[in-house]
This record gives C-alpha cells, structure tokens and sequence, in this order.
C-alpha cells in the first residue's frame, strides 16, 4: 500500500543525488534497478551495471580504456573479538571496534586492477577491500589480523566480492557487468560508482544511489519492534498465548 | 522454501525450521519437558544469532507451556498456590537474569556465558537422570522395587516462613519455592529456556512434590517467567523475531500432540533414560565446541547501526 510512495521518495533522491555528480559527456551509465526490496521471500539478486565509454576522439576508435565499478553497502561500527585459550577454554578476550566498515563492498573490473593503474590512486579512491583502511580508536598495537578477519569473513559469506575481469565490452563503447547480493545483503543506502581510465589516468567517474529496503510484513515487522519495543514485548506474549490455546482447542481429546 | 527472517535479519529454509520446531515439540511432548534446552542450540546451529535464538526461544515456550497447562489444569495436575511461590521467585530471577545478559552482550561474553551454562547444567542433569533411570531399569530386572517413604524429613523443613500447599500435600518453608524459582528464572533469561529440566527434578527430588501435579505446575509458572523474558528481551536487546517464533510454535505445537501420545506408551524409566541421553549429546557437542580449537579465532558484530532506513 506504501509501495508508490516509497518508490517517489527513491527517485526524488536519485534526482537530487544526480545534480551533484559531475556531468561528464565521455561516460554514460546506469543500472538496471535502483531500488531492491527484501521481501520475505528475498533470496538474493543480481543488478546490471551498464554504460558507454565516449573517448575515441582522444584515443581512437580501438582503445576504450579501463572501467572499474564498486558498489559500497552501508557503513557500520564494527567490533572484532579474538578468541584465547582462557584455562582451556576458547573465550573473546582482546577486541578492536572499527568505525565505518562497508557491510557490503564488490569491485568488478575489465582486467586486474595492478594492471589497470598505480596502488597510490586506488588507495587514494579505496577501490579494492584491501585498500579499505578501516578507522579504529583502539590502543590494541597490530590490528591488521583483525581487519584481515572482517574482510576474510565478508569474503566467505559473499559480501565482499572481487571479480577482476567481471566487466566485459561489447565493441569498443558499450561495457556490462552484473553484481550479486547475497540473501542476507544489509539494508540501507549503496553507493555505486563506476571508474573510467586511459592509460592508468582516471578521465571521469560517475556515481549513483542505490537503496536496498526491507519491504512487506518483514519491514513493519522489524520497524514496529525497533520502534515500539515494549508493545512489541507485549503483542510477541499475546500471540504465543492465543497460539497456545488454539493449539490446545484444536487437540483436545474430548 | 526460503523465508526472510526480520529480527534474525537471514533467510532460513521454511521447512528445515518447520522441521526442527515439530521434532523438538515431539519430544517435549514425549518428557514433559518445554524443550527449549534443545531448541536454542539448534536454532544456534542453523546460523541464528545467539541472542535471538535466546529471546525467541523464550517466546515460542509461552505458546508450549499454554498448551501444556491447558491439558493439565483439565485433570487437575496444576497447583496454583506453589506455582505462584515459583513464580515471584522466576519474576525477579528472570529480571536479573536479563540485566546479566545485556551486560555481557556488550562486553562480547555472552555465547560463552550461554555456552557455559548449557554445558554445565546439562550435564549435571543428563548425567544424574541417567544414572537413576538407569538404576531403576536395573532394578526392576532384578524385581526389588522398594517403596518409598511418603515424606522425608531434611534440614530444609526446618526453614521459617511455612507454607501448607494442599494440592501438593506439601507444608513447607516458602522460601524453597521462591528460590528455586529465582534460580531457573536467572536460567531462563540466559539460556532462553523454561527451566523444566531443572524445575521438574528439583521439585521431585529436592521438595518431594507428587509427581502428577509437577510437571503441570512447573509448566503454569513457566508461561509467565518465558513471557517476561520475552517482554523483557524485546525491550532491552529487541531480539525476540515474531516470525520465527510462530513458524516454530505452528509444527511445536502438532510434535507435541503426537509425542504426548508416544510417551504414554513407553515406560517412565525407558522415557528418562532416553532424555537423559538426548540432554547428553547436546552437552557434548556444545561443550566440544568451546574445547576445540575454533575455524576461525576471529569473529565481528556490528555495534550501532548507521544504514538510513
């Protein structure tokens, strides 16, 4: 019922985030969907990145260049905890908190990123979740092993993904890549940015918005506990006892 | 069949939970027990944060124990004054137990603190019912079954405040209940179960209830200290996820009809020895887990969260 005004709310955004961005006449894209819905039947999904690459006439017909896309999730404070051997029994013991932590992060580009410019500039733009560099207030010395641990563990459950030759061209303008989200993707705002380079120089980039939201029972479900937590208690109490009575209604032997 | 969980924030396999709810309702059904020791490793297991597991288990237990009293009260197994004295006790412990709860939720120790609970009470318990289920099988082989005393007298019916409860033909101190319940309220709030494992075998043994009106009363004061954790789970941590929860009290609640009527034909030793058994395996897989070197030593949570929507 609240779908079309959710969906204005989206496009008023887009339109308001896409006078920001610099108009730039020698990269052209966009994506196949601005808005995905985790319903209660959401099982993941895949989104097209598309766009044309408009430089042949200071590069000839033949170069397109290099394009990198990266699609950035919602930052989150982050803690790691490091498991010890407490009197024989494993148990947390230091822990590091990390402050804007991408919950989802995917680079997709037309060859390996080392080939396609120097680490300066990517560290520069962050492309790449080794070049991430969370922030941390901790006192704790060697802290790679635990932002190694976040980028390990987001790797292996498919939230940071690393597909160096995921973008293909079709002819010398036009180039494509798809980016998979897991079911179990966080909500929240993303960023997709799309790279264009020459000759390991970056000639233009474009970024647009991407909203992925929890919609249907499981949305109301989630804003109705997170707002109303002491109703939620309750009516969480009234169901169990209704559903209990009705069990015992239906089942009575006599 | 996927479902997108809203609190647990993952999606699960419909009917890997729907299974999982009826074959824990079955053999609440067969013991008498609410279940809830098995149904929050298990959902642990699935990938299901801890936290959530905890505070949902608990509500699912309201809807187990209603149902479960409902059958009792008709026959006249609940004794409402000692489940009231339970109660008060399971009220305050339940509030405390969830106080210890928050407190190490954010000092990053409550798996271990759950983990550690289980394995330990677990333990003791499974350990204890199979060696008297055990004895007693033994000992109807041999044909010497002695009969009890009616009523044995230790240090605790020396205790003040005495309480005469009629349908558990019972005169005893009312600080006995009222501890007891204190104790499995704590449990209750950190292992996310009702605390009949431990209720059941406390008021048999240790205060000498009749055994047809235990199981009744333990579970009349279960609804109230589950549905507090409940309440007070969800306004605390908002962990309780409505929707898993009803998946698992709709096949709960079909296992445990059909485990009622498997129980009934089974013999009451044969029935202890077999949960026994199942209290033990469950301990020994959780308590492998906290001895055997972790796959990864690392793990991360998310503190606050900053997405917009």
């Amino acid at each position: 019922m609240r779908w079309p005004f959710n969906i204005l709310c989206a496009i008023a955004l887009i339109l308001h985030f896409s006078h920001t961005l610099r108009a730039d006449e020698s990269l052209v894209t966009d994506i196949s969907s601005h808005l995905i819905s985790v319903t209660s039947d959401f099982t993941g999904t895949e989104l097209l990145i598309f766009g044309a690459v408009k430089t042949a006439d200071q590069y000839g017909i033949t170069n397109h260049g290099d394009i990198i896309v990266v699609v950035r999730g919602p930052k989150k404070n982050v803690i790691v905890r490091k498991k010890e051997r407490v009197a024989g029994i494993w148990a947390n013991t230091e822990s590091v908190t990390f402050a804007d932590v991408p919950g989802f992060y995917a680079v997709a580009s037309n060859r390996p990123l080392k080939d396609i410019t120097d680490d300066a500039t990517l560290r520069r733009l962050r492309i790449g979740y080794e070049r991430l560099n969370f922030s941390s207030t901790s006192s704790i010395a060697d802290q790679q092993p635990f932002e190694d641990a976040v980028i390990r563990q987001n790797g292996q459950s498919k939230l940071y993904v690393d597909s160096e030759s995921a973008v293909n061209f079709l002819g010398n303008a036009l180039f494509r890549t798809t980016i998979k989200f897991p079911a179990h993707v966080p909500v929240g705002n993303y960023i997709a940015e799309v790279y264009l380079f020459h000759n390991a120089e970056l000639i233009s980039a474009q970024t647009s918005p991407l909203f992925i939201k929890k919609f249907g029972i499981g949305r109301r479900i989630y804003e109705f506990a997170h707002k109303h937590p002491y109703l939620h208690g309750l009516v969480a109490i009234i169901i169990s006892l209704l559903a209990g009575w009705v069990a015992s209604a239906i089942f009575r032997k006599d | 069949m996927p479902v997108y969980l809203p609190i647990a924030e993952i999606s699960v396999n419909l009917f890997l939970i729907l299974g999982m709810g009826g074959a824990v309702g079955l053999l609440s059904g067969m013991f008498g027990v609410g279940g809830g020791f098995l149904m929050t490793p298990l959902l642990i297991f699935t990938g299901i944060p801890p936290a959530v597991a905890v505070a949902t288990g608990a509500n699912q237990l309201v809807a187990a124990s209603v149902s479960g009293v409902i059958a009792h009260w008709r026959r006249g197994n609940v004794d409402f004054k000692m489940g009231t004295v339970l109660l008060v006790g399971g009220i305050v412990g339940s509030a405390l137990g969830t106080w210890i709860f928050a407190v190490l939720k954010t000092a990053g120790q409550v798996d271990l603190l759950i983990s550690i609970s289980y394995v330990l009470f677990l333990g003791v318990i499974g350990g204890l019912m199979l060696f008297e289920s055990v004895r007693s099988i033994l000992k109807t082989k041999k044909g010497t079954i002695r009969r009890k005393k009616l009523h044995q007298h230790y240090w605790i019916h020396g205790l003040p405040f005495k309480m005469r409860f009629r349908k558990s033909k019972l005169y005893i101190s009312a600080l006995l209940p009222l501890s007891l319940g204190f104790f499995v309220g704590i449990l209750s709030a950190i292992m996310g179960v009702g605390g009949g494992f431990i209720m059941v075998p406390a008021m048999i043994y240790l205060m000498g209830m009749p055994t047809s009106v235990v199981i009744g009363t333990s579970l009349f004061q279960i609804i109230f200290v589950t549905a507090n954790v409940t309440f007070l789970h969800s306004a605390t941590t908002q962990t309780v996820d409505i929707l898993l929860a009803l998946l698992l009290m709709s096949s709960a609640v079909i296992g445990a009809q059909i485990g009622t009527r498997v129980g009934a034909k089974l013999k009451g030793e044969q029935l202890r020895s077999l949960l026994a058994l199942m209290v033990l395996i469950v301990c020994g897989k959780l308590a492998l887990d906290l001895f055997l070197t972790p796959e990864d030593l690392y793990s991360f949570g998310i503190i606050t969260s900053k997405a917009g929507s």
